[in-house]
């Protein structure tokens, strides 16, 4: 599907985004890419795929760097601040009111229970999101090995998360330096 | 709570797996080294922003607000998206001019092992924090084979969560 010739403006970035925050539940992305590739068009698939490629090789939250780099090529700084304030301020407005709606009836039995069970949930979504990340990756003993440690170091062993990553992630990108290269005679 | 501003501020640029891969390390934070809540209100948190709109990182806000208020939300939230926001902007521009490139890719392909091996080990921490029986574990053991093997809505997932816990099960 083609993507649309005019880009939108201001405010239509901010609304754009501002749909998108407030239909994600359980996940932005699915919605992100519904509403940026097939109702609204500023996005070719390749272009969406592209784009989220660079948000997620990207430190920070994927989706907030999504918005902001889509905002920046139309409008600059502006452009993206519009994007990642539509995307942020009416779901925190929403999540701090429910915030205090926990503080007032959070010691009610009943309440806990209820939110024991959206816990224990979310969990295996995020059990299940990273288990999906991996059947997509390519079959390798090092990447293997190297997610394993992650998960060891970060999980059951309990290592601080700078620790974890600068012992993996320097590991993890030479590794794929080499392979490339012995890809490429 | 400035020292926590700025451990969020540290953790924005080493969040390469997205939010998701920091709650491990926002748990030992808030509710190991500073105490400042128990695992019980830190996985009650976590289950609100899960069960709100938006995007999963609002749980920083959410606990920045529990702690210390509105400006302990916005607080947080400038925290962790700050640096990571500036980074992404030049990395963006300068990512169109760059196309591909062997180094491009090598940190793409390094890294992606490893953020994967963090992702599970958030939801392990979750997981080790909220399952404190069978019934709970069961629920978890549930999400995670039906995330994997349907395409169901998560946030059917989530709202079956809610309504076996309501009835004690969890």
């Amino acid at each position: 599907m083609p993507a649309a010739t005019r880009p939108p403006s201001l405010p239509e970035l901010f609304a754009g985004f501002l749909g998108i925050g407030l239909s994600g539940f359980g996940g932005v992305l699915p919605f992100a890419r519904r509403s940026l590739v097939e109702r609204r068009r500023w996005l070719s698939e390749r272009e969406f795929t592209e784009l989220l490629g660079l948000a997620q090789t990207l430190p920070g939250p994927n989706i907030v760097n999504l918005s902001l780099a889509l905002g920046d090529r139309w409008h600059g700084v502006p452009g993206a601040l519009a994007a990642a304030l539509g995307l942020l301020l009416a779901p925190l407005a929403i999540v701090i009111g429910l915030g205090m709606v926990y503080v007032h009836y959070g010691q009610l039995p009943l309440v806990h229970d209820g939110f024991a069970g959206i816990a224990a949930a979310a969990a295996g979504l995020l059990l299940a999101t990273g288990l999906k990340m991996a059947r997509a990756q390519p079959r390798s003993p090092v990447a293997v090995a190297l997610g394993l440690l992650a998960f060891a170091g970060a999980g059951p062993i309990g290592w601080p998360l700078y620790a974890v990553l600068l012992a993996l992630a320097p590991a993890g990108v030479a590794w794929a330096w080499r392979r490339a290269a012995g890809a490429r005679p | 709570m400035t020292g926590f501003l700025l451990q969020l501020m540290l953790l924005s640029l080493l969040a390469v797996g997205g939010i998701n891969a920091l709650m491990p390390e926002l748990h030992r934070q808030v509710v190991e080294v500073n105490g400042w809540l128990s695992s019980a209100q830190f996985t009650d948190l976590f289950a609100l922003a899960q069960a709100a709109p938006g995007p999963n990182i609002l749980v920083v806000p959410l606990l920045g607000w529990y702690v210390g208020g509105l400006l302990g939300a916005l607080g947080a939230l400038l925290a962790l998206c700050g640096p990571s926001s500036v980074l992404a902007l030049f990395a963006a521009r300068g990512w169109q001019r760059l196309g591909a490139s062997r180094g491009r890719d090598a940190i793409r392909d390094g890294l992606a092992p490893v953020t994967i091996g963090l992702v599970l080990a958030s939801g392990y921490v979750i997981a080790r924090l909220v399952d404190q029986g069978w019934g709970a574990a069961a629920i978890t053991a549930g999400a995670t084979a039906l995330a994997l093997g349907t395409r169901l809505n998560p946030l059917w997932l989530i709202a079956g969560g809610a309504a076996l816990g309501l009835a004690g099960l969890a």
